[in-house]
């Protein structure tokens, strides 16, 4: 049976925890930054035909963050978000192993973005590459 | 006592006296000791700890004197402070040497109160606390070696808040209020400089007054054999006597701590760039070392969790058990004791060689 005491002392810790509660949101909220608008990113000009010899990488902003495009030796582009899936470090191109590589702990991804050796547990995230005259244009995956 | 002016020491101390229980404290002072043996060599280490720590605050105000927390201005200020400031390039690799020495020494001393045995009852609370102390200071050196803002701290907090946010549930909101957003950037940089020289200092200054207080009360950890045979105890006065060694190892160790500096000085790198690929070679601190080398070895998977997940989460098993410790091992049980003081030569040994191979590979 609830007695008078049982209540006040529910009635008072109730009270005692919201107030806590009402001390500490706006402080954790206040830790958590807001997060910033992306920018509505649909195509970048990543290079041009004539700035990447075949068997060459770039990094390139795409939006906020880095990405990465690799001609590949038979000319052809292929486009990556350059953060590797281990432990976000930045990749960049091997030319002389033809992959992509994370020097933070040698992981190697295939010029499709496969991971094929070292830790990297996913593949990159791929982008779309559309040719227009000697530009070369980044898109999302549509 | 004389309260003439022709002694003023003596009548400063009369001043004090009058108001404070100068007395109590001079026989509390009196009757400190500290156990002599062959183990007591390890006892002056946790002092040494707390001297480079207070070197620690001294140079770290001095460098806030010049250092400019943000992405924009941190590489040059740093900068500016090696190559311009008298002296600068020498508070700076002071600053750092007793950072890497700092935590060299708490490790010595965790390890030597470990295989003393003198975490038991009634000293778990000094051993938990002692524990707390060393996760900061590791705090400090991960929120420290970001500030100069340069490529190799860039990746390796990169690395590090990543590892953070592996952790189920609180990872990913931690690591988002670590980073002040999804990734490193120049957001970043104010949150590691607010906690190096504000929460983490406040925080340790707590747990060491706790730590210390506890040892005052409880006193020196003294060897087991002294309770079966009691007439094998030995003390020294604390003070002067051990009081006097401490002070002269601390002298030794800030020699040591200058020849360092000056033939070592700090080095400052590239200015971190975040959209440049990770250069080859990124090391974490050496204390940092072996958990970055462990987690290496991780398989990509362990079964359905993903292999950092799984090399944390064995970490995260031993840490616990470390804390545990005090509550396994009671004294009460043989067996138990082999077992406690076998894991703790275990743990040395892999960590040193963990260590060894991050640092070598």
């Amino acid at each position: 049976m609830l007695d008078r005491r049982r209540i006040l002392n529910w009635l008072l810790g109730g009270s005692a925890f919201a107030w806590a509660g009402s001390v500490l949101h706006p402080v954790i909220r206040f830790l958590m930054p807001p997060p910033e608008q992306e920018a509505a990113v649909s195509a970048v000009k990543a290079t041009t035909l004539t700035e990447m010899t075949p068997n060459s990488g770039k990094i390139f902003k795409f939006g906020r963050k880095p990405a990465l495009i690799v001609r590949r030796s038979d000319g052809t582009f292929t486009a990556f978000m350059a953060k590797c899936t281990h432990l976000d470090c930045i990749v960049q191109y091997r030319e002389d192993k033809e992959r992509i590589w994370c020097a933070c702990h040698d992981g190697f991804y295939d010029l499709n973005g496969t991971n094929v050796s070292g830790p990297p547990p996913r593949p990159l995230d791929a982008l779309e590459v559309h040719m227009q005259g000697d530009d070369v244009y980044v898109t999302r995956k549509s | 006592m004389s309260t003439s002016p022709e002694n003023p020491d003596r009548a400063i101390l009369a001043w004090a006296k009058d108001r404070y229980p100068i007395a109590k404290f001079a026989e509390w002072a009196e009757h400190k000791t500290v156990p002599v043996g062959p183990n007591a060599f390890w006892y002056y280490f946790g002092g040494i700890t707390l001297f480079l720590f207070l070197i620690q605050v001294g140079t770290g105000i001095m460098l806030m004197f010049y250092y400019k927390g943000s992405a924009d201005t941190a590489f040059a200020s740093v900068r500016f402070i090696s190559a311009k400031v008298p002296f600068g390039w020498l508070i700076r690799s002071v600053h750092a040497w007793s950072a890497n020495l700092m935590i060299f020494f708490a490790f010595i001393h965790m390890f030597s109160v470990f295989f003393m045995r003198a975490y038991r009852k009634p000293r778990e609370l000094t051993w938990l606390s002692g524990i707390v102390m060393l996760a900061l200071l590791l705090g400090f050196g991960f929120s420290g070696y970001l500030l100069p803002w340069n490529e190799l701290a860039f990746f390796a907090t990169k690395v590090g808040t990543d590892i953070i946010g592996v952790i189920p549930l609180i990872g990913e909101p931690l690591m988002y209020v670590l980073r002040g957003g999804e990734e490193v950037t120049g957001s970043t940089l104010p949150r590691f400089f607010a906690l190096h020289v504000a929460l983490f200092p406040a925080l340790l200054t707590i747990f060491i007054v706790a730590h210390l207080f506890f040892i005052q009360l409880q006193g020196i950890h003294e060897p087991d054999e002294w309770q079966e045979q009691p007439e094998k105890r030995k003390t020294m006065p604390f003070f002067p006597h051990f009081f006097m060694r401490e002070l002269l190892l601390w002298l030794v160790v800030l020699n040591i701590l200058a020849v360092l500096a000056v033939f070592f000085p700090a080095e400052l790198g590239v200015e971190a760039d975040p959209f440049s690929p990770a250069p080859a070679g990124i090391k974490p601190e050496w204390y940092f070392l072996a958990t970055f080398e462990f987690l290496k070895y991780m398989p990509a998977h362990v079964g359905p969790i993903e292999g950092e997940q799984f090399g944390l989460l064995l970490i995260s098993i031993g840490f616990v058990a470390w804390c545990l410790v005090p509550w396994i091992d009671r004294g009460r049980n043989r067996t138990v004791t082999t077992i406690v003081m076998a894991a703790g030569v275990t743990i040395l040994v892999f960590l040193s060689i963990m260590t060894y191979l991050g640092h070598s590979v």
